[in-house]
């Protein structure tokens, strides 16, 4: 419990700290998290967004710290995710089961199939506008960013957008604005973009050119998980439409597993290749680094380089659960090439290239496979294979 | 023949096909083969609507 925040006139902050949670479905979060509401007081008032479930009385509590819980009259639901609705059914409880819960189509679909239960729902889509009292609210459907029933929330007075997961950032402390943070925060909005709206920058794109056409007044931006932008609102937009453009620069993650470090020879020559070139490395070892950060790292990488010894003839394990989770978020632009190390058959460097290819990465050689341990020469290929990697990219880049 | 609209925004055209995935323009979306999943967000056949 904290004590809730006004983030500017009648509007509060209510969500919770997830101060222990460091495995976010997958995703490493070192920080915890927040899951972020927002209570709108006027002559009507409003709940935006809730909490996950298990924090759904400490949510009611810090409502009831600023009004009776009682005297909300709507609730809006930006997203259905578990994480920001696992509550609504202990708020409509509390503050009356009947009262209408606004969301988009497909929000309604999902909070239905959630809880196995009708709600008063009232759906709104792209352009409605609501007069709530003295307030005035518009919706503004994002529909896969990052779920079907992604939407956001724009209070017209006061230029705040409630931006329901996007721009958010796993992350929990005693610092609740952009200001008072600095860029610590930013490798963190990065890492929830690379790792939640990454295969969806297409769509990014596409809402950051909408948004810029409407014209909206952007005075503050608050997501759903993380700190509110109120100081500068502009730059996590503009990070948005940098990662979103997927751009490659000069820089190659190195990423592999070994058994008995075969392997990890390999990838050391690789990456003393790639430097000999003056091209940013990052070596990355799948069973020391988690596969949310490898995710964060590549994001903005302009080649990747997959290391993978042959075990039972295929890949092995860690690096399949990685490849899989890469695969999955779908980064662009980038070359690619595999190496490992095998004992009699060698699979995975095929394995590697087909799983590259499926993934529409430009993979600029056919891999570098050592049977048993590298010898001088070996490494001699590897070093060279790292030199050919690094003078691609800076041709592409020229 | 009627467009249909994916859970994610994406909306089925049977006048231009899913052309990327070898489906050809003119293709009802009846007549879509039962693998066929969306092109932006992969959802399967069963989650489309049919549009007014």
């Amino acid at each position: 419990m904290y004590k809730p925040i006004e983030i500017a006139d009648g509007i509060y902050s209510v969500g919770c700290r997830d101060w222990d949670i460091r495995d976010f479905h997958g995703y490493s979060t070192y920080e915890g998290t927040t899951y972020n509401a927002f209570l709108v007081l006027g002559e009507k008032n409003i709940l935006i967004d809730t909490v996950k479930e298990k924090f759904g009385d400490e949510l009611i509590s810090n409502i009831s710290r600023i009004i009776d819980p009682q005297k909300i009259d709507i609730v809006i639901s930006n997203h259905t995710e578990m994480d920001h609705s696992g509550a609504i059914p202990k708020v409509l409880q509390t503050i009356g089961k009947d009262k209408p819960l606004y969301c988009s189509k497909m929000g309604a679909k999902n909070l239905k199939s959630h809880f196995n239960r009708d709600f008063n729902f009232k759906v709104v889509g792209s352009g409605d506008e609501l007069k709530v009292g003295n307030r005035t609210i518009s919706f503004l459907e994002t529909r896969m960013l990052h779920w079907p029933d992604s939407m956001f929330t724009y209070l017209v007075e006061g230029g705040i957008l409630f931006s329901s997961d996007a721009f958010g950032q796993h992350y929990a402390g005693d610092k609740f604005f952009d200001d008072e943070i600095g860029d610590e925060i930013i490798p963190h909005a990065r890492k929830y973009y690379a790792n939640i709206l990454l295969h969806f920058s297409p769509r990014v794109q596409a809402l950051l050119k909408d948004v810029t056409k409407m014209n909206l007044k952007l005075n503050m931006i608050c997501p759903d998980h993380g700190i509110i932008w109120r100081d500068n609102p502009s730059k996590i937009i503009d990070c948005y439409d940098k990662w979103s453009k997927q751009e490659p620069t000069k820089k190659v993650v190195v990423i592999f597993d070994s058994m008995w470090d075969s392997t990890t020879k390999m990838a050391r020559a690789i990456t003393s290749g790639i430097e000999s070139e003056d091209v940013h490395v990052r070596l990355m070892n799948t069973r020391k680094w988690h596969r949310s950060d490898i995710m964060t790292e590549i994001i903005d990488a302009g080649a990747i380089a997959v290391g993978s010894p042959t075990l039972n003839n295929s890949i092995f394990p860690v690096i399949a659960d990685v490849m899989t989770y890469i695969k999955g978020l779908r980064p662009q632009n980038k070359i690619a090439a595999a190496f490992g190390s095998y004992g009699w058959s060698g699979e995975a460097v095929n394995i590697l290239n087909k799983e590259f290819a499926e993934m529409k990465l430009d993979i600029i050689d056919e891999g570098v496979k050592v049977q048993y341990v590298p010898d001088e020469n070996d490494l001699n290929r590897c070093f060279d294979l790292g030199v050919k990697i690094a003078k691609t990219l800076k041709e592409r880049l020229a | 023949m009627s467009k249909y609209e994916c859970v994610c925004g994406y909306v089925y055209d049977p006048a231009n096909g899913d052309p990327d995935n070898g489906i050809a323009p003119g293709t009802a979306f009846e007549n879509l083969p039962g693998d066929w999943v969306c092109p932006i967000c992969g959802a399967a056949k069963d989650n489309f609507e049919k549009m007014d």
